[in-house]
């Protein structure tokens, strides 16, 4: 494929400089974007690709730095300015009104006004949108109702609607399935022929390398290279982010498997969870994959006493188990990493320290009384050996960045010394190096005779690091895989999609 | 790595913020009310013998002069104790009104008695009687001289602000849990009247009224805490179980709890009450108000338990992210239950205290408290969104808030101006509270 790159870049950003209180998270980042072309913004947890986009979106003003838009300095200095200027940007958490429809979303705060909203002509410029996209969203529905994939094209979307010549867009594939993945490159591809300057953000490196024209890399907050996707191989991009080699991106090592531990039969509730039985071993990791909303994290859920069950029985080392709620299951020996750090995982605005002890407080505690000085000094032991980066333990589990906070969870749950760990969605936004280490402490817990289940939409990842895989299509286990070695990825989607 | 947290301006400035404002306004109110202040009671007496044995000798005749006031009273024994210990003759003590003093001073002299000088308290010495006898006059009172005082900060007034605080205080503990765990609490005003009306009819009804004895007395206090208790349990079990909002529960509580109050009393105020409860709330102990000293102690106790216990860390784990807390084995509706009944409890407590030291139980007690006290834990930083916030920070707002309106008191500021200034401080505070969220949020 040919790119047509105009000499002068569409958008320019030079010695941009962002500090918050105690942390440098941009140091002299530079980043050049051409019409027409995607460029790739990679870069570990925490490397300021969050910070650069925001600047970038207007919602962080940079300390120093020039940001250059078609030959014209520019003051983003808010979200609406950052719009006039043609930026737009597509977060993680979407921006959407959850009881208002798609269009009603897409023209949130413009609606042309005269009196009334002119609901008819709204509609239609957004199936207008749409059809420009190629793809079709129910109009009239809330948009909670929509799923995430279409939600996403909502904001596309609305981006379209401002006139973007710069689509920003972070790690827009992290909750779609593979199929919606191949959706969004299409329509990537087709804002890419019209001009637009796509950026970029993902970990999966497959995408990377399959969407992307450019590659730019940060590291700590500073720039550490950028070069044309054709120019360099996966490895060379996984050492300039880590910035120091990693020889296997999934360092499995198979412990001694044993008897069964944890057993569950005719696991059931409503529609999202139908007779599931199924049984893990001692020192396994037990893989359970399958489409969003296949029902992984709802059996898991059901395991752990979040949700209450309908019907089932679940069983551990030969005791039944009378699993009422977390603090059940978590007495019993079973702990649970959620999907979702920031909702379920953390208590943000406490300390990390608050954090580590909250599921720990029985241990850590006399009488009720809190033992700071033990709960400090346990902590401070995986501070060290997880290397969370943090400047002291009373920080804000706020102010840490993804891989960080997946620390301080893992730190809380290892404290607790659970005998069965239920990983959902552990490497989840996390980068190259910390995906790396939270594979080799799975490795020491399997040795140590725990048993994990892994819960993972990223196929070489459960074919890298499970010792036997289930698979889940509408709340039941449409497949088992024994022999994970002489498997496929392409065996896996077939029992996902239950043909 | 640090073990501890670094030192910061910026942090201190978060954490002490309060402190600071509370420490400005009575500066400021100690400069703007300072006056001549004539001193009073047992000081004055001293003062004032030790002035005349100075000047008129020891075997000087005197006669010692004061109003009908509590401290005069103190002025007149200390006086004459003083005086007479110093060889002084005493030749009459008066205690009453200016009349009473002109008869007494005429007498004496009808005795034969020449008076040296005459012993007065400030007030007294403005009194025209002394230059109605040649003999005596005016310029023969001796009165203690007066210092120049702020009236804000003479100890009366600061023991009497700390009194009027104490009743919100307390209160307000438990107003502060529950809006850390993201709740609201509206149906404390109401119990602290349900507690005063129970509390009452307990000892009218199952007591001797003004005869009970304090055994019973501390059992009737028990049954008015423990009603309220009821109540907060009640509204932890509507909202953990049955998911009503806490404004609403606390709203639909609030008017129960004053229907039934005036439904008990008869819409009546009970008054036969027994010294022993009256000492709760109007007595004082080392010279500190009972209702001071109960604050003190709650707050203490209050503070370990939020930052030290495992209940503490419990709370602010449900108020900063309920579905989190859960995951992590935080028994949630228990934590949510305890919290509303330790809210209940306290509102109870503080309504003992009010009708103990109104002598009184009245189901028009508590007016209007849920929105001081909710008006002291916010201006005390208590995030209303809940998991943050700390127990000493309301004590300092509930300072705040109680300085200011004593303050503007002494500068007789009208009522309607008290509340728009109150109404603008936590406006204020939740100003300042915005601020540093959006700061520090990145």
């Amino acid at each position: 494929m040919v790119i047509t790159v105009d000499t002068a870049p569409l958008l320019e950003m030079s010695g941009i400089r962002k500090s918050f209180p105690g942390v440098q998270a941009l140091s002299n980042v530079s980043l050049k974007l051409h019409r027409g072309e995607v460029l790739a913004l990679m870069g570990e947890n925490g490397a300021g690709k969050s910070t650069l986009i925001k600047t970038l979106g207007g919602a962080h003003r940079p300390d120093a730095g020039t940001i250059v838009i078609d030959g014209k300095l520019v003051d983003l200095s808010s979200p609406m300015a950052a719009i006039e200027a043609g930026i737009g940007v597509i977060y993680q958490e979407f921006n959407m009104i959850p009881a208002l429809t798609a269009w009603e979303n897409i023209f949130l705060g413009r609606e042309q006004t005269s009196l009334f909203v002119d609901r008819s002509d709204e509609r239609s410029r957004a199936a207008a949108l749409f059809g420009r996209l190629g793809v079709n969203v129910p109009l009239d529905i809330p948009s909670r109702q929509l799923s995430i994939a279409q939600q996403q094209l909502v904001e596309i979307a609305k981006a379209l609607s401002q006139d973007v010549r710069i689509l920003v867009m972070d790690e827009p594939s992290a909750a779609l399935t593979p199929r919606e993945v191949r959706k969004l490159f299409a329509i990537i591809r087709e804002l890419r022929s019209q001009g637009i300057g796509v950026i970029y953000i993902s970990h999966r490196l497959d995408e990377i390398f399959e969407i992307a024209d450019t590659i730019t890399v940060l590291r700590d907050g500073l720039y550490a290279g950028d070069a044309p996707t054709s120019d360099i191989t996966r490895q060379q991009l996984i050492e300039l982010m880590v910035g120091r080699s990693i020889e296997n991106e999934f360092p499995k090592q198979a412990a001694e498997i044993g008897d069964a531990r944890l057993v569950v039969t005719g696991l059931c509730r409503d529609a999202t969870v139908t007779n599931v039985s199924f049984e893990v071993r001692r020192g396994e990791i037990l893989g359970l994959t399958g489409l969003v909303g296949a029902g992984r994290t709802e059996l898991v859920r059901l395991m752990f006493g979040a949700d209450t069950r309908d019907a089932g029985q679940i069983a551990l080392d030969g005791r039944v188990l009378n699993i009422n709620s977390p603090r059940d299951a978590i007495r019993a020996g079973m702990c649970l990493l959620t999907e979702d750090r920031k909702l379920q995982g953390l208590v943000l605005c406490r300390s990390v320290r608050e954090n580590f002890g909250l599921p720990n407080v029985r241990h850590l505690s006399t009488f009720g009384v809190m033992q700071q000085q033990q709960e400090r000094s346990a902590f401070s032991g995986y501070v060290d050996s997880l290397t969370i980066r943090i400047p002291h333990q009373e920080q804000l589990a706020r102010n840490l960045s993804g891989g960080n906070q997946q620390k301080v969870v893992l730190a809380k749950w290892l404290q607790q010394n659970a005998e069965v760990l239920i990983f959902d969605e552990p490497t989840r936004g996390i980068d190259v190096g910390a995906k790396h280490e939270i594979y080799q402490l799975m490795n020491n817990l399997t040795a140590q005779g725990k048993s994990i289940i892994m819960i993972s939409s990223e196929l070489p990842e459960v074919l890298g690091m499970s010792d036997r895989i289930l698979v889940m299509h509408e709340g039941r286990i449409t497949g088992e895989i024994g022999d994970v070695a002489s498997t496929t990825q392409e065996k896996i989607m077939e029992l996902a999609i239950n043909r | 790595m640090n073990e501890s947290k670094p030192f910061r301006w910026t942090g201190f400035a978060n954490d002490y913020g309060m402190v600071i404002v509370l420490l400005i306004l009575i500066a400021a109110f100690s400069v703007l009310t300072l006056e001549r202040q004539t001193s009073t009671g047992t000081d004055a007496g001293r003062m004032v013998a030790r002035d005349i044995i100075a000047s008129h000798g020891s075997s000087s005749t005197v006669v010692v002069v004061a109003g009908l006031k509590p401290p005069d009273e103190a002025f007149l024994r200390e006086a004459t104790d003083t005086l007479e210990a110093a060889g002084a003759t005493v030749a009459a003590t008066v205690g009453g009104k200016p009349a009473d003093a002109r008869r007494t001073i005429e007498r004496v002299l009808q005795e034969g008695h020449s008076i040296d000088a005459i012993a007065t308290t400030g007030d007294a010495a403005k009194w025209s009687i002394y230059d109605r006898f040649e003999s005596v006059g005016s310029d023969k009172c001796v009165s203690a001289a007066p210092t120049l005082w702020p009236t804000f900060a003479k100890s009366e007034n600061v023991l009497n602000v700390a009194n009027q605080t104490a009743i919100y205080a307390i209160i307000a503990i438990g107003m502060t849990m529950v809006i850390i765990t993201a709740g609201i609490d509206l149906s404390v005003g109401s119990l602290v009247a349900l507690a005063a009306v129970a509390t009452a009819v307990f000892i009218r009804d199952v007591g001797d009224g003004t005869e009970t004895g304090s055994g019973l007395m501390v059992v009737a206090c028990c049954a008015g805490v423990g009603v309220c208790a009821l109540a907060g349990i009640f509204n932890g079990v509507m909202i953990t179980r049955l998911g009503i909002p806490p404004f609403i529960t606390t709203l639909a509580m609030m008017l129960m709890a004053r229907g039934l109050a005036r439904r008990l009393s008869d819409e009546l105020s009970i008054q036969a009450l027994p010294a022993s409860f009256t000492w709760i709330g109007g007595a004082a102990t080392f010279g500190i108000p009972n209702p001071v000293i109960l604050m003190v102690v709650l707050y203490g106790v209050a503070h370990v338990v939020m930052s030290r216990t495992v209940f503490g860390r419990y709370v602010y784990a449900v108020g900063g992210n309920a579905e989190a807390a859960r995951l992590s084995g935080v028994p949630v509706k228990r934590v949510i239950v305890v919290v509303y009944t330790l809210c209940g409890a306290l509102a109870g407590l503080g309504g003992i205290v009010q009708s103990s030291k109104l002598g009184s139980g009245d189901p028009k007690l508590g007016l209007m408290f849920e929105l001081d006290v909710i008006a002291a834990v916010v201006v005390g930083g208590t995030s209303l969104m809940g998991g943050e916030g700390r127990i000493f920070g309301t004590l300092i707002g509930a300072f705040i808030i109680a300085v200011i309106k004593n303050g503007m008191n002494l500068m007789k500021v009208g009522a309607p101006e008290q509340q728009i200034v109150l109404g603008a401080v936590v406006l204020l505070a939740v100003l300042v509270d915005t601020l540093k969220r959006r700061g520090t949020a990145h």
